[in-house]
């Protein structure tokens, strides 16, 4: 795009009061648990206490027996013969032969309360013979793990590993060896962390009514209807175009809300009720013990550095479990790995493994938080082994666009030189440091995706717009795709409505992930309204007499384009639109596509934090998230994805994990011990948004959501080091696990 | 049709005889896709299941974009995200 | 099991509904009364999703049963504005952007509600401590804090 086109604009980049703020400040807005239907029945689910176990007999007679029960159903409800990613799906969703992590749901029951529901839940009896189980992924890839499940393994995966080991990959690219040759100084460590969960507030809910004809509909809260639409009708055999599927308002995602888990069974319940609509809410225990959390993560890296900082070689092996099914992001986080970073010689090696825990989900800018965990840890300790600063060594070895990036192709606009920059000259960096205070930086990276996109537009009789998209809004999305609609139409945002519709409204959308629903349905929205613009140039054209070329759009208004055009007053869009009847009926305009062009987005975070040594926590004092946005539609949305990012960083890497027992049981499957930061724990978030458009988009954008994730990890350990003295390689750092390390030092 | 060179990620090499980069004749990336396939069925079952290609760092969205030998080629992992 | 009749008044109307003696408060406002704004986030007592004030005390409504509250005022999210104003909280949380999801939402405005008539001048680390019984997962509180404390200096009449 020449750079001219990024002229003054009038609405992109303003903090317009959001669409749906009303409907949120009032309670009005429609979440998935929200809403219920004449006849309604509830559900609940029966969920394996064991980690891993045969199901040897269930019987339902007792539950079925109350009065009021209506249905149960088991795997035997379900259709048979699937295979690949249908067949995960299935069997997640309910168990077959074998439970396979604890929370794994073995039947469902349907009743005409929910009391009664969860009684009969229980009164369902399941025989089980308890098998050995494993949790941890270096044991479950270790010689004599118990097998979760044979053959799961794809092409990839050499002769001779464990069965768990169901995905392997390898690249690189340079000499390796003569590189780590070259350094000054090597160093080689392991890291380790812990599952965390997306922990949105808005547990999983859903209503679903189907009948013997095959046909049926779903309200659930999703970041994808058309996924679920999909991954339903995948598990049940239905046809993908008899469901219809209304996403609800969302409360929260974050990745957990682009698959399904409990979402088939309403359905397969109701359809045993001869077609009665069912409720499922999940509680939040059921919420952490059977849906996705996101991959532990088990990673050797080793390093070479030269005394000015120069990185010449880099090697990262990662293992991670991402639950009894294959999907851990182990691919993704070698790829972001190294990203940040022009190395000639790299090595990446990564393992997929399965074990007895629930079937990972995306989190946030998937596998790449651990991955800056582990490279950003050990840069930090040879930079201060090196006696280096660690913001000069990130700018020295910086990528750039053009550069080859780690994981292969050339990068494309990036802004990786601009965020250091913007970094390097924040006040916070100035700010003067007391006894066990200590600062850390860190870099992150994330993609960012494009998507099958489909949005349509239509102007309305009074010349105002009406945007229909198929990405749930879940942090401000209709604000930022209204104003690039009212900005390329001309007309106040005000004059803008965006709703997010049903999967029967649209063609197929990929759901609101990758950080894409401002970049993709921004600019299928933004080649609707132009597609409409088009139309209605046309029409003054005729009304004018003359060729439509000689029309141009301007604040709103068909004009002729120059003086030899003819001399005609500006048409007004409402002018044009109270007419459509009369001139070629409905003005409107659609767009469907992959939109090319997504830009990726580089950050750079910067801690301040203090220990008590007597304890082991960690206090954080000040947070800097300096970010490139490409361009920040809503700027106040923006910052809220940096702070919502920063903070659930902050989350993993202080406190947040997966504990189990030696039963392979979840110990902490409620808020009071899977602690979330809460305001207390937080100080301001202070952002800087650094804007490289991206060339890709017509405004600019770059998706902002998912990178802000990553490196609160390592800054975080980085600043824990540089206030106390010790490296801890292991997350989180929960004040036990600190005091020990405190306590080992000395 | 022109030879074009796709760069894979070396844990394919077993699937590939060896090869870190195939050329194939191809005018697309669909084609150079099938081409990969014929040069090495083994390699089948992974295309199937979800690859993403990049050309010239941009990660392609059509099997129908033209490629020809001035471009750079890799193909990754599916990319998506949360 | 037999249900109890309960008479109440919520958001100033007297209300009458029939609960299980399980069922929470935060069941009876949202599936008995329609009241959905109240949201469960957890059921435990821990995220504050459900807040709402009971005589004029804030609580968790999901640790509350439907059957306690006989004769009791309670106020919800649906009630927090006027009839057609909102209250300075709910335009500060919009002007702001304290909000992402918006599910937390409710429990903050009630909660925040409840702070500014017993503090109408709280420092940011008051406001931290007493919204710390609210979880919100999107937003990081920063501007959860900010809208808090301009909702606060524009009830006292200080320009913002
Ligand atoms: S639902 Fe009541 S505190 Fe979470
Ligand atoms: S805005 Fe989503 S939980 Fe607070």
């Amino acid at each position: 795009m020449a750079k001219d086109e990024f002229k003054e604009f009038k609405l992109v980049g303003t903090r317009p009061d959001r669409p749906d703020g009303l409907d949120k400040v009032t309670g009005r807005a429609r979440y998935g648990a929200d809403i219920s239907a004449p006849g309604m029945l509830w559900g609940a689910v029966v969920r394996s206490p064991h980690a891993h176990a045969r199901i040897v007999k269930i019987d339902a007679s007792k539950a079925l027996a109350m009065d009021g029960v209506k249905a149960v159903v088991t795997r035997a409800d379900f259709p048979t013969g699937l295979t690949g990613d249908a067949w995960n799906l299935q069997e997640n969703t309910m168990a077959g032969e074998r439970a396979l992590y604890d929370g794994h749901a073995v039947a469902a029951v349907a009743a005409i309360s929910k009391t009664l529901a969860e009684d009969a839940a229980r009164l369902v009896e399941v025989e089980y013979e308890i098998l050995p189980h494993v949790t941890d992924v270096d044991e479950a890839m270790a010689e004599g793990a118990p097998v979760i499940r044979e053959g799961a393994a794809d092409a990839t995966v050499p002769e001779g590993m464990h069965p768990n080991v169901v995905k392997y990959m390898e690249f690189g690219r340079g000499d390796i060896e003569a590189g780590f040759a070259e350094a000054d100084l090597v160093k080689e460590h392991t890291f380790k962390t812990e599952a965390a969960h997306q922990g949105y507030i808005e547990p999983h809910a859903c209503l679903g009514q189907l009948g013997e004809d095959g046909k049926g509909e779903m309200w659930v809260c999703t970041q994808g209807q058309w996924y679920i639409r999909k991954m339903c009708a995948d598990v049940l055999g239905l046809d993908g175009a008899q469901l219809r599927v209304t996403p609800s308002e969302i409360g929260g995602g974050f990745g957990g809300k682009t698959t399904i888990f409990m979402e088939p069974l309403p359905l397969a319940l109701s359809k045993k009720t001869g077609g009665r609509p069912v409720k499922i809410v999940m509680s939040r225990s059921e919420v952490l013990r059977a849906t996705g959390p996101t991959a532990s993560a088990s990673m050797d890296v080793k390093i070479g550095m030269k005394k000015d900082g120069t990185i010449t070689a880099g090697r990262a092996e990662f293992r991670m479990q991402g639950g009894a099914f294959p999907g851990a992001p182990v691919d993704m986080a070698l790829y972001c790995a190294f990203a940040g970073y022009n190395v000639p010689n790299l090595e990446h090696v990564g393992y997929d493994v399965l074990a007895n825990r629930p079937k990972c989900a995306a989190y946030r800018a998937p596998g790449s938080p651990m991955a800056a965990f582990a490279v950003e840890s050990l840069v930090d300790e040879l930079c201060r082994e090196l006696g280096l600063d660690p913001l000069e060594v990130r700018m020295k070895n910086a990528v750039k666009s053009g550069d080859q990036a780690s994981y292969g192709p050339k990068f494309g606009s990036i802004g990786l030189v601009e965020t250091l920059e913007a970094t390097v000259a924040h006040p916070n960096l100035q700010a003067e440091l007391g006894p066990n205070q200590g600062r850390g930086v860190a870099v992150g990276y994330w993609f960012n995706h494009s998507g099958e996109t489909s949005v349509s537009m239509a102007i309305s009789e009074d010349g105002t717009a009406q945007v229909s998209v198929g990405t749930p809004d879940i942090g401000g999305s209709r604000a930022s795709i209204a104003l690039m609609t009212a900005e390329t139409l001309g007309i106040p945002y005000e004059d803008v409505r965006v709703n997010v519709v049903e999967t029967g409204a649209l063609g197929v959308n990929e759901p609101t992930h990758g950080s894409r629903a401002t970049f993709a349905s921004g600019k299928a929205a933004v080649e609707a309204a132009r597609q409409a613009i088009g139309e209605m140039c046309r029409r003054a054209a005729k009304e004018w007499g003359i060729e439509p070329e000689a029309v141009e759009w301007v604040d709103g208004a068909a004009q002729p384009a120059g003086p030899n055009a003819g001399e005609f007053p500006p048409m007004t869009i409402a002018e044009i639109a109270g007419k459509m009847g009369s001139t070629g009926g409905p003005i409107s305009g659609h767009h469907e596509s992959v939109p090319e062009g997504v830009g990726a987005s580089f950050g750079a975070h910067v801690v301040d934090v203090e220990v008590d040594p007597e304890t082991g926590r960690t206090t954080i004092l000040r947070y800097l998230v300096v970010q490139d946005a490409g361009r920040a539609i809503h700027p106040a949305y923006v910052e809220g994805q940096y702070q919502g990012g920063a903070a659930q960083g902050i989350g993993w890497a202080l406190n947040e994990e997966y504990i189990y027992d030696d039963q392979g049981r979840l110990q902490n499957p409620v808020f009071l011990d899977y602690r979330v930061p809460v305001a207390s724990d937080l100080p301001m978030i202070d952002t800087v948004i650094v804007e490289v458009p991206n060339p890709g988009h017509p405004y600019g954008v770059r998706g902002v959501g998912e990178t802000g994730i990553t490196p609160p990890l390592p800054a975080i350990a980085n600043a824990i080091q540089d206030a106390v003295g010790v490296r801890v390689r292991q997350l989180p750092i929960s004040p036990p696990r600190l005091l020990a390390a405190l306590k080992a030092k000395g | 049709m022109a030879r074009v060179q796709v760069h894979l990620w070396s844990g394919l090499r077993r699937l590939t005889d060896g090869a870190e980069a195939v050329e194939v004749e191809a005018t697309t990336v669909g084609e150079a896709l099938d081409g990969l396939i014929a040069a090495h069925p083994g390699l089948e079952p992974l295309i199937e299941a979800g690859v993403s290609v990049v050309v010239d760092g941009e990660m392609t969205t059509s099997r129908h974009q033209k490629i020809g030998p001035e471009n750079e080629v890799y193909l990754m992992q599916r990319l998506k995200g949360g | 099991m037999s249900k109890i009749h309960v008479t109440t008044k919520v958001n100033g109307d007297t209300v009458e509904f029939l609960a299980d003696p399980r069922e929470t408060l935060l069941d009876c406002l949202r599936d008995r009364l329609g009241l959905t704004g109240s949201k469960e986030g957890c059921g435990t007592g821990d995220c504050g999703a459900c807040s709402v004030t009971l005589d004029g005390t804030l609580v968790c409504s999901c640790l509350v049963l439907g059957a306690e509250v006989q004769g009791r005022e309670i106020g919800t999210i649906e009630g927090m504005g006027g009839d057609d104003t909102l209250h300075p909280l709910q335009r500060k949380f919009i002007e702001h952007a304290a909000l992402q999801c918006g599910f937390c939402t409710p429990g903050f405005l009630v909660a925040g509600k409840a702070l500014l008539e017993k503090n109408p001048n709280p420092t940011e680390e008051e406001v931290r401590y007493w919204l710390a019984g609210n979880l919100c997962r999107c937003t990081g509180y920063d501007k959860i804090v900010r809208a808090v404390m301009d909702a606060a200096a524009e009830m006292r009449g200080e320009a913002a």
